[in-house]
């Protein structure tokens, strides 16, 4: 059992004056102390968050205004620019980079009330599928400490099982929010690209990152993203809301008659028998109450993990440019000049993954390749995005496996990048194609949670998150 | 020995006026700020920190569309550019490669009175970088990035100029285009236009020479001097035999040579891709129109106005300068003004660049009339020379004195009586003056009865001496006759 009711519970506990955001705060941190083998928290911003939640008491015995989300202590992935400790992205580059400034995402939330307590460990610049890539080091999965939570918001993740607070934020640029709430048993939302600002967030790779909540539940999920969900001046690829808004709280759905596309592609070769069955299971139950599930054909799926690792290395390496060593973050000290200072700087400061991705980014952009590489995998992400929306035009839902297997063993993967890529083989494709995607508990294979991936049509996120709602309790 | 021809494109960077940079909501004139005060987290290129397009610049772009005789792309979008260099934040360049804002467009030139069109190959918009700048025997180099984002238009021309002169002469047209055209400062000694000349030469006209380029001119004439030093060096090379090594050069202003900086192109690869951080830029009809209708009256207009009134190309070329020179001086707007009586128009033109002009450009002070008075100040003095009471070396002074003085005259007529500018065209009291002439110059009359006509010359001297330069000689020199019996 969480100590964390349901969010709009907590804000409205806080705002009667049952409890105070003090209390939460400090619960909060308890926690995180607590918990600290797991390796979920880089840092903790305990005494803004402190201060905050002093603020915000404040305001509440004066009569003032505190917002909906008032004294709700969450957990924000280290690419977050955050005030109140360093932003590193699990970087050894960025280490010791003090965020000027905040993220949307953060100001938004915070300014309806609610109270960064710590930054959470990551795949080092989100490239990963189990934080091994985090230059600091692994976060240990709830369920099995010797094996990995998943990646790249494999600490947020983490974080929200350990129950450190009721929600964390992730990034999902492949797959990174759902993932991870598939191998360690929450619920990860990501958004259609366009709806979250990225502006104060660390790039990895613009055409596809997108901001989502972590949460024990889908009510929650709805909640948070209803808070920060919308256009930004400061990014220009944000789009506008839908005009209901994403709170589902109280809401129901009936699943008589809805139309679910089981995606063939996810449920063939290469994919753990026991995940199959979790999901086949789940879909049976969604028959159950009257949903109308059939296997769904999307021929260039295959292609989606190659398109994707052409066209994210390529912004990845654009991305990483601006970390060289002369402004902010890591600056070799015994260069002597300033081609020495790049290279140094990078040598020292980035990780083998980054590095990994910066030379098949560099190389896919070079000219004689560009066509051959990078426009190609253009012309079959629109390809992708074509048969996507062909598929909509038939089913209401989309859904599948999260990842091929449960999580995996700490160091199973990590020589074989590759094999570590296929861990992202069926959560790509929402990214590619700009749809948004949730990852919902579904089962378990032993000890291990399972998700079940849902997705719908792009800036359909509150039809995804009723469904998600009702789905959530078919398979509860 | 055959002739060699001379080839040359022009690449021209003109930093945009706007209020902010390009992507950043951060002031863009630079050129009295101290060292990075006009940054921004995107200035800075920090982590998270996105580009958000000044819609502002898209405006300016079109209106130069126009500008150049043709429409901005109802679509274009922008590329990144990939360098290391520390005025560059990001690492990258927001450019604009495979679909610029303006494609095509033309320039129209004059050469010693010969018109002649330069095409343009494209204008994109995109970034200046910071500056950077190496202290003296120091061992560590400054950055500083108030100019990085200040937007940029990156104007290319075909190469079809085949002169020094006419090199110069598109420099100073995209001068007059900018300036004419509201979007640029376009002041030279701040870098607000800066210059890349690429020559070549060749004796086949049917075969282009190995070209080189000359980088960051900041004057029409270094534009100029170098081009005509590059066509000598080549020249001499090929004549020799040798062969052009295709490089970038520099222009050494000391020596008025260019020297070489890197042979060929480094071997720079920019791995150019669309930004994914800005949508496409996509124009609608009515975005277009309302730029085109908004448009100012452009340098090639007002030459047409201005050659119909009968002035030459050099005092044309004088106005439109001089209307650049002064903020709130216009002369081009007094003569539009008076177009519909052409005669007056045509004073106008010939009073501001024979007595305002020089003035303005001569004066320690600025003249203290009211810019909204020189309208009035033309036409009082238009008045009294169409009645015959100025004669041209007085109208010249009385409009001087007016000029410096702190308001207008409320009577013109009476003002330049009193500083003893009038004209005595009355007869009865140049008579008198006329007979003391006569009487005092016997010799001389007596020549001009024997028929020596210019004898008359020096009699009408003495009038005018006589009556301290107020006589209208055309009457003396009748009533000299008419006293006389001539």
């Amino acid at each position: 059992m969480s100590q964390w009711p349901l969010i709009a519970e907590i804000a409205a506990a806080v705002t009667s004056g049952k409890t105070t955001a003090v209390e939460q705060v400090e619960k909060a941190l308890k926690t995180i102390a607590d918990q600290k083998e797991y390796d979920a928290i880089i840092a903790t911003t305990a005494d803004r968050a402190l201060e905050r939640a002093k603020t915000i008491d404040a305001k509440i015995k004066n009569g003032e205004a505190v917002g909906r989300l008032a004294g709700v202590p969450f957990i924000a992935k280290d690419n977050y620019l955050v005030f109140g400790a360093e932003t590193t992205a699990a970087s050894n580059i960025l280490r010791g980079f003090n965020a000027p400034y905040q993220s949307t995402v953060i100001n938004r939330l915070e300014a309806e009330g609610a109270i960064c307590v710590a930054k959470a460990n990551l795949d080092a610049f989100a490239h990963g599928a189990s934080t091994e890539n985090s230059d600091f080091f692994v976060t240990k999965n709830p369920h099995d400490t010797s094996r990995v939570p998943g990646g790249s918001s494999g600490g947020s993740a983490a974080s929200v099982v350990l129950d450190m607070a009721p929600f964390a934020l992730g990034s999902d640029t492949g797959g990174s929010i759902r993932q991870p709430a598939s191998f360690v048993g929450c619920v990860g939302y990501k958004p259609t690209y366009g709806l979250t600002s990225r502006s104060g967030v660390v790039a990895m790779a613009s055409s596809t990152d997108t901001m989502g909540p972590l949460t024990r539940n889908v009510a929650d999920a709805a909640e948070v993203l209803d808070v920060y969900a919308g256009p930004d001046p400061l990014d220009s690829t944000t789009t506008p809301r839908q005009a209901e808004g994403y709170s589902v709280t109280g809401q129901k759905m009936d699943l008589q008659g809805v139309k679910v596309g089981l995606i063939k592609q996810y449920m063939g070769d290469g994919i753990d028998e026991a995940v199959k069955k979790v999901v086949l299971e789940a879909a049976d139950k969604l028959k159950s109450r009257g949903a109308i599930v059939e296997e769904v054909d999307l021929p260039s799926l295959p292609l989606a993990l190659a398109v994707y690792y052409i066209i994210v290395p390529a912004e990845v390496s654009s991305n990483l440019s601006r970390y060289d060593g002369q402004r902010y973050g890591f600056s070799a000290k015994d260069a002597t000049d300033l081609e020495s200072s790049y290279v140094q700087s990078r040598s020292q400061g980035f990780g083998v993954e980054a590095k990994r991705r910066i030379m098949i980014g560099t190389y896919v952009l070079s000219s004689g390749y560009y066509d051959a590489y990078y426009k190609k995998a253009q012309t079959v992400r629109t390809k992708l995005i074509n048969e996507f929306a062909e598929a909509f035009q038939k089913y209401q839902y989309l859904i599948g496996p999260v990842a091929p297997t449960p999580a995996f063993q700490i160091g199973e993967n990590a020589d074989d990048p590759l094999k570590m890529y296929l861990s992202d083989i069926m959560t790509v494709a929402a990214n590619l194609v700009g749809v948004p995607s949730i990852s919902l508990p579904a089962g378990t294979v032993g000890k291990l949670p399972v998700g079940l991936q849902i997705m719908a049509p792009m800036n359909k996120d509150r039809e995804l998150l009723l469904m998600a709602l009702a789905a959530e309790e078919v398979l509860a | 020995m055959s002739d060699y021809i001379a080839t040359i494109g022009i690449e021209c960077h003109v930093q945009l006026s706007t209020k902010t940079k390009l992507f950043a909501g951060v002031a863009n004139d630079a050129r009295e700020a101290a060292p990075n005060t006009l940054v921004s987290h995107i200035c800075f290129g920090l982590p998270g920190a996105l580009p958000v397009l000044n819609e502002k610049v898209v405006e300016y772009a079109s209106r130069m569309a126009f500008a150049f005789g043709t429409r901005p792309q109802t679509y274009s979008y922008f590329e990144r550019k990939h360098y290391f260099y520390p005025d560059l934040p990001k690492g990258y360049q927001i450019t604009q490669l495979q679909k610029p804002i303006i494609v095509g467009g033309e320039v129209e030139i004059s050469v010693n009175g010969q018109k002649q069109t330069v095409r343009l190959n494209r204008v994109q918009i995109e970034e200046d970088a910071g500056k950077n700048t190496h202290p003296d025997k120091a061992d560590y180099s400054l950055v500083d990035l108030n100019r990085a984002g200040t937007p940029l238009l990156e104007i290319v021309s075909e190469p079809d100029i085949t002169s020094p002169e006419a090199a110069k002469a598109y420099a100073k047209e995209l001068y007059l285009l900018a300036r004419y055209a509201g979007i640029s400062d376009a002041d030279m000694y701040h870098g607000n236009m800066r210059f890349d000349l690429n020559v070549s030469v060749s004796n086949d006209p049917n075969v282009l020479g190995t070209r080189t380029e000359t980088k960051n001119l900041n004057s029409f004439r270094s534009i100029e001097k170098a081009a005509e030093y590059e066509i000598k060096r080549q020249t001499e090379l090929l004549k020799k035999g040798e062969k052009i090594v295709q490089e970038t050069r520099g222009w050494d202003e000391a020596k008025q040579k260019t020297v070489s900086q890197r042979s060929k192109e480094e071997a720079h690869d920019y791995r150019y891709m669309p930004d994914p951080d800005l949508p496409p830029i996509v124009l609608d009809e009515a975005f277009i129109t309302r730029v085109e209708k908004a448009m100012p009256t452009m340098p090639s207009q007002w030459r047409a106005h201005l050659l119909q009134l009968g002035l030459d190309e050099a005092q044309v070329s004088t106005l439109l300068d001089a209307e650049l020179e002064h903020e709130g001086i216009t002369y081009l707007m007094l003569i539009k003004d008076a177009l519909s009586q052409a005669e007056y128009a045509k004073f106008i033109a010939n009073f501001a660049v024979n007595t305002e002009i020089p003035l303005r450009r001569d004066a320690e002070t600025e003249p203290a009339i009211q810019p909204s008075d020189r309208a009035a100040l033309y036409s009082g003095v238009y008045a009294l020379i169409q009645a015959g009471k100025l004669s041209s070396t007085n109208a010249k002074a009385l409009f001087t004195a007016i000029l410096q003085a702190a308001s207008l005259p409320s009577d013109f007529e009476a003002y330049a009586k009193d500083k003893g500018l009038v004209q005595m065209s009355d007869e009865g009291a140049l008579d008198k003056i006329v007979a003391e002439v006569l009487a005092e110059n016997e010799a001389a009359a007596q020549d001009v009865k024997n028929g020596e006509m210019k004898a008359i010359g020096f009699l009408v001297g003495q009038v005018m001496k006589k009556s301290a330069g107020q006589a209208n000689p055309g009457v003396a020199t009748q009533l000299i006759k008419k006293q006389l019996g001539v």
